[in-house]
């Protein structure tokens, strides 16, 4: 069964063709701490066994951006409004230097966080959802969102044993609570909330992102099989060698 | 927004019109007249604030930006700009003189290849100025007064990165020449008020400063100067 060709969520970018485009688009979403980039770092090899050439991106990533957005953070001098299009920015040098590029190359393109992420933020930082939705009118339909599902009780321990708890992941800008530790408990629960309303409007695959490393592992496994068999993929079929070396 | 008057006590007023249309030349002179009359003024431009200064010069360099993160971090130098420059004196009752403003967007990111309805999208948070002139002029003009100013055009102003031409002159011409023909179909839709900039610069000032006069008549100062009034009365 081949799969529907890509198409862009909402007026697009005129001076791109995205009819041809080979690769798959698979996404990983999910607040910080869920474990998205242990698990991706696991699924990029399996991938590669499995022979398929696999390219990464990651959000706030991009080589034009990334210094701007991690001293503007610093100084914290963004607004909602500013914080969305610098993200905005980021994602659309991306998506026209990396993604469609790897796509058109037949790559499979695993996302670490996609637009759903400035969804979810900017609706508990109270932006106006649907300039958020336009802002990002030029990216493209992903083929595949896995969502990764936690909630903020489990999310807490995992957060303070792993990098803490920082200004901007506890939305302290929002004066939410007395101290980061409130202020992050109601954050996430906001923007975990938020998660799962889009998980419902986008039909995000869920994965319950409590469950140990490997039972995760294996399920996002089994769900990447199963697109990948559904899509017809002539060009790099499954079994044989990567095309290329990402480096 | 650009549709619904903002809620501020102060003025908004912008110029638009392509590189070597003389716009700012009449802004600064009607910054002057507003200032000798007494008023409370600031002044802002198009693509000059902190924030994507370094991203903005690193990929205009590199040619790294595509139409689509140019326009993005245009509108990222817009929003940081209103949210600390423009909405604050207007807040307090200032006149905030803005050389280039939404429409600039709306014409010269279209022209690179960006679709009119995202952008004009991107941009809905911007607050509908009080008065928004145009300066209108041809083509050939524009060029010869840029060229009699500084011997080589900038690369992006002759919209080089879109590669119509690789003569930065016929660029110019194509580029702009787009970029003209957009404005025109904003004239309406936002109601620019169209300066013909052909005309001495002395009569357009002439032009400017009686609509801008006519604009400032529910004017009340700032609120500083409001309440002090309202002191004197008392």
């Amino acid at each position: 069964m081949p799969t529907a060709p890509k198409s862009f969520y909402g007026y697009g970018i005129p001076y791109l063709k995205v009819d041809n485009l080979p690769g798959s688009l698979i996404v990983l979403e999910g607040t910080d701490g869920a474990g998205r980039s242990t698990q991706i770092e696991q699924l990029v090899p399996w991938l590669e066994v499995e022979g398929y050439a696999v390219a990464q991106t990651g959000w706030t990533r991009s080589p034009l951006l990334s210094d701007t957005i991690d001293e503007a953070k610093a100084g914290h001098e963004l607004t909602v409004t500013t914080f969305s299009l610098l993200y905005a920015a980021d994602f659309a040098d991306r998506l026209e230097n990396e993604i469609i590029p790897a796509l058109r190359a037949g790559f499979i393109v695993v996302a670490d966080r996609y637009m759903y992420t400035a969804f979810a933020r900017n609706a508990v930082m109270g932006a106006d959802r649907h300039w958020t939705r336009q802002l990002f009118g030029c990216a493209l339909v992903p083929d595949l969102v896995l969502y990764l599902k936690i909630d903020a009780e489990h999310l807490v321990p995992r957060v303070l044993e792993g990098k803490g708890m920082d200004y901007w992941e506890s939305g302290m800008y929002l004066a939410l609570g007395s101290d980061i530790f409130d202020s992050f408990r109601r954050y996430q629960s906001r923007l975990i909330r938020e998660y799962n309303r889009l998980a419902q409007e986008f039909k995000f695959i869920t994965v319950d992102a409590r469950r140990p490393i490997e039972t995760i592992q294996a399920q996002l496994r089994h769900r990447i099989s199963a697109h990948l068999r559904a899509r017809n993929h002539p060009t790099v079929p499954p079994g044989t060698p990567p095309v290329a070396d990402t480096d | 927004m650009l549709t619904k008057p903002h809620p501020y006590p102060g003025k908004l007023i912008v110029v638009e019109g392509i590189d070597g249309s003389g716009k700012s030349t009449q802004l600064t002179l009607l910054h002057r007249w507003l200032v000798s009359q007494g008023h409370k003024v600031f002044f802002t431009e198009w693509n000059s604030s902190a924030l994507v200064r370094r991203a903005m010069r690193r990929g205009k360099k590199k040619d790294l930006l595509t139409p689509t993160t140019f326009s993005l971090l245009h509108a990222v130098d817009f929003a940081d700009r209103l949210n600390y420059k423009i909405v604050p004196p207007l807040k307090a009752g200032m006149i905030v003189l803005a050389d280039r403003y939404a429409y600039t967007a709306f014409t010269r990111d279209v022209a690179r290849g960006v679709h009119p309805e995202w952008v004009r999208g991107v941009y809905s948070f911007a607050p509908r100025p009080d008065l928004a002139f145009y300066f209108r002029v041809p083509i050939d003009v524009a060029l010869d007064r840029l060229l009699g100013g500084r011997a080589k055009l900038k690369y992006h102003e002759a919209g080089m990165d879109v590669g119509l031409s690789r003569d930065p002159q016929e660029s110019f011409r194509l580029f702009q020449g787009r970029v003209l023909e957009l404005y025109e179909t904003l004239v309406l839709q936002f109601d620019l008020k169209v300066i013909d900039a052909m005309g001495h610069i002395d009569s357009q000032q002439h032009i400017v400063r009686r609509m801008v006069a006519r604009s400032l008549r529910d004017y009340a100062g700032t609120v500083a100067e409001v309440a002090i009034k309202a002191l004197h009365r008392a």
